[in-house]
């Protein structure tokens, strides 16, 4: 509802701004892929022709015997594609059952060993089904962020999946709010994975409630994931192509 | 001791009944209905509203219990209601029981590999079993009746307190809040966390629900007539609706200065955050003000339903739980297309009111049958509950 919600209001505003068009399916919900704040060391990498990014995440990062086809990949394709000329690499640090504080050793060990311009970091879900503490999954957020900005790295958080059949077994909503405030008080790009597939739920796009065991229409989702992802971190990193410099 | 007094405000009632609603349709997950709902709108939500009106009234009841019957009979009888509520939650723990064992056996899809790892605490249903009876199992949506349980077996006590010393009770009561945000009180849960609503927390909502009904509301009643307050209250309200409005559009959020946002969050709910209950208490005086105690329309066949609810909250508290699982499984298994939302919501609402009407018209032939009870002894407790 949240997404409805929002598309009512963005068009209400008139904000439905022109933006390069994700193609297919998935473009329904481009709008919802925002980007108020910048991301100027992306930006930097992008005018440098080498764009490294790590991907940091848990079970929803990756797609159960087919990583190829799972969305870090599929960013790193799409990636390819709008910026000809530049190198990019997506590097995934993915494992099912992570918390957010589980993740800032991995976060920390990569910003290390790869200096990557950019750490996408899916959080939320795991956190959710343990019912972790609220301040420790903030905290544990806050500290991984922290840490990616004293290395040089900018930050783009991933909020859980929309799952309609366990929506009544596992309580999202604080922790996807906490992330949102996460997000605002550091100034940086949240891509609400969530809104975006209940739309897609909404308008018929996908249908989540399917029982399958066939991978198709996750590898699906998951392109298109990889596909708005990708028009987020390039419209962000825009915004810094002509630079203000050193800003933050 | 003051007398309590002896007429039940219907604005209770009916707040609670409204409150319920809303609690309905917030648990319904992905209700569209639920946008007019006042969370999306504010600091606070419908639970504040549950808590501080749910304290009013055990004061209201048990109070008068306790100035005629002594300590011991009112301390049994909020027991009893305690039991009641447990009883009522083991009951709904059944139902998310069989809901999650039908999830398991229907559901399966790689996309979600992640959160169906949800439902391997299946395999060992005697420790989570056992840890729902502990109440420390926390189902979701179901966190309000374990903290109104234990907020009742606390109770006895702080009404004997607040009979006596009110104002004391009540400095008691923030004092405890205070100390559980200096020392991180808080109760924990299984298998990781803690519970969802901090008793240590939201007890103060509750006593101060129970101050208020104690003569409290009275000596308030100069600051709640202020013009002063009132607009202090308005501008808060305009505050939280703003910030409210950043959560929804992204692009509002560079209007709020980084001061604000880094005071501000996070907004604790498990804590009963101070922003939360400023909200709830600058939407108590609005309200106060708009809905006088002797409004006419208070009897008005309109409210009825609203007023309704709120007398037998307990019942519609847990039958709401109930519908909001049915709900979903409507939207899951046959459309969740908009009208059918639209359908479910007022389905609930309208199941809750005749159920309401039900248990008010079995209360009614119960009560005849053992004999009418002196009106002047309890006018106030005609279909209503704590």
């Amino acid at each position: 509802m949240r997404a409805l919600a929002l598309v009512a209001l963005a068009l209400l505003l008139g904000q439905t701004a022109a933006r390069a068009e994700v193609p297919g399916v998935c473009g329904v919900a481009s709008n919802l892929v925002d980007s108020d704040f910048g991301l100027a060391l992306t930006a930097k990498a992008i005018a440098k022709k080498t764009l490294t990014i790590v991907v940091i995440g848990a079970g929803s990062s990756t797609l159960p015997g087919a990583d190829a086809k799972a969305y870090p990949a599929r960013l790193q394709a799409a990636l390819t594609t709008q910026l000809p000329g530049v190198e990019v690499k997506v590097h995934a640090d993915v494992k099912p059952g992570r918390t957010a504080s589980e993740s800032i050793k991995p976060i920390i060990s990569e910003l290390a060993a790869l200096h990557p311009a950019l750490i996408v970091w899916q959080a939320g879900t795991v956190d959710a089904m343990r019912s972790v503490d609220l301040d420790e999954f903030s905290a544990a957020l806050d500290k991984g962020i922290d840490a990616a900005h004293a290395a040089g790295s900018d930050v783009v958080l991933i909020n859980a999946q929309y799952s309609p059949r366990t929506e009544s077994i596992i309580a999202l909503g604080t922790y996807a709010d906490n992330m949102r405030w996460v997000a605002l008080r550091h100034d940086i790009p949240l891509f609400d994975r969530y809104s975006i597939m209940k739309l897609w739920g909404e308008l018929g796009t996908f249908d989540f409630t399917t029982a399958t065991k066939k991978l198709d229409m996750a590898e699906h989702v998951h392109d298109c994931i990889g596909q708005l992802l990708a028009e987020l971190v390039v419209s962000a990193a825009k915004s810094f192509m002509a630079p203000p410099p050193g800003v933050r | 001791m003051p007398p309590v007094k002896t007429e039940r405000d219907l604005r209770l009632d009916l707040f609670r009944g409204i409150a319920l609603w809303l609690i309905f349709l917030d648990h319904i997950p992905s209700n569209a209905v639920s946008w007019i709902t006042i969370r999306n709108y504010g600091f606070s939500d419908a639970t504040e509203i549950f808590v501080f009106i749910s304290g009013y009234t055990a004061a209201f009841v048990y109070g008068r219990a306790m100035q005629a019957n002594g300590l011991v009979v009112a301390g049994a009888r909020i027991l009893k209601r305690a039991w009641q509520i447990y009883i009522a939650h083991i009951f709904l723990f059944a139902i998310y029981l069989a809901e999650i064992g039908y999830v398991s056996q229907t559901f399966d899809n790689p996309l979600y590999s992640e959160e169906m790892g949800i439902l391997n605490f299946m395999q060992h249903p005697d420790i989570t079993i056992m840890q729902a009876m502990l109440l420390k199992f926390k189902p979701v949506n179901m966190d309000v009746l374990p903290l109104y349980i234990v907020l009742l077996l606390g109770f006895t006590p702080a009404l004997w307190l607040l009979l006596r010393a009110p104002t004391i009770a009540l400095a008691s009561s923030a004092l405890l809040y205070v100390l559980m945000w200096q020392f991180d009180w808080s109760v924990p849960a299984y298998p990781d966390g803690t519970w969802a609503f901090n008793p240590f927390a939201w007890q103060l909502l509750f006593v101060f629900g129970a101050w208020c009904a104690l003569g409290g509301a009275k000596r308030l009643s100069y600051w709640i007539n202020s013009p002063v307050v009132l607009a202090a209250a308005i501008a808060y309200l305009l505050f939280a609706f703003f910030i409210a409005m950043t959560w929804y559009i992204p692009k509002l959020g560079i209007y709020v200065p980084h001061v604000v946002s880094d005071t501000i969050y996070p907004i604790d709910k498990a804590n009963l955050d101070v922003l939360r209950i400023a909200h709830f208490l600058s939407l108590a005086v609005v309200t106060v003000r708009l809905v006088p105690r002797d409004w006419q329309a208070l009897k008005s066949p309109i409210f009825r339903p609203a007023i309704i609810c709120g007398q037998h909250s307990l019942e519609v508290f847990c039958l709401g739980v109930f519908l909001s699982f049915a709900g979903h499984f409507v939207f899951t298994e046959i459309s969740d297309r908009l009208p059918v939302q639209i359908a479910v919501s007022f389905a609930g609402i309208a199941i809750m009111v005749g159920a309401a009407m039900l248990v008010s018209w079995y209360r009614r032939i119960e009560r005849g049958g053992s004999g009418p009870r002196p009106p002047a002894q309890m006018p106030g407790l005609v279909g209503g509950d704590a």
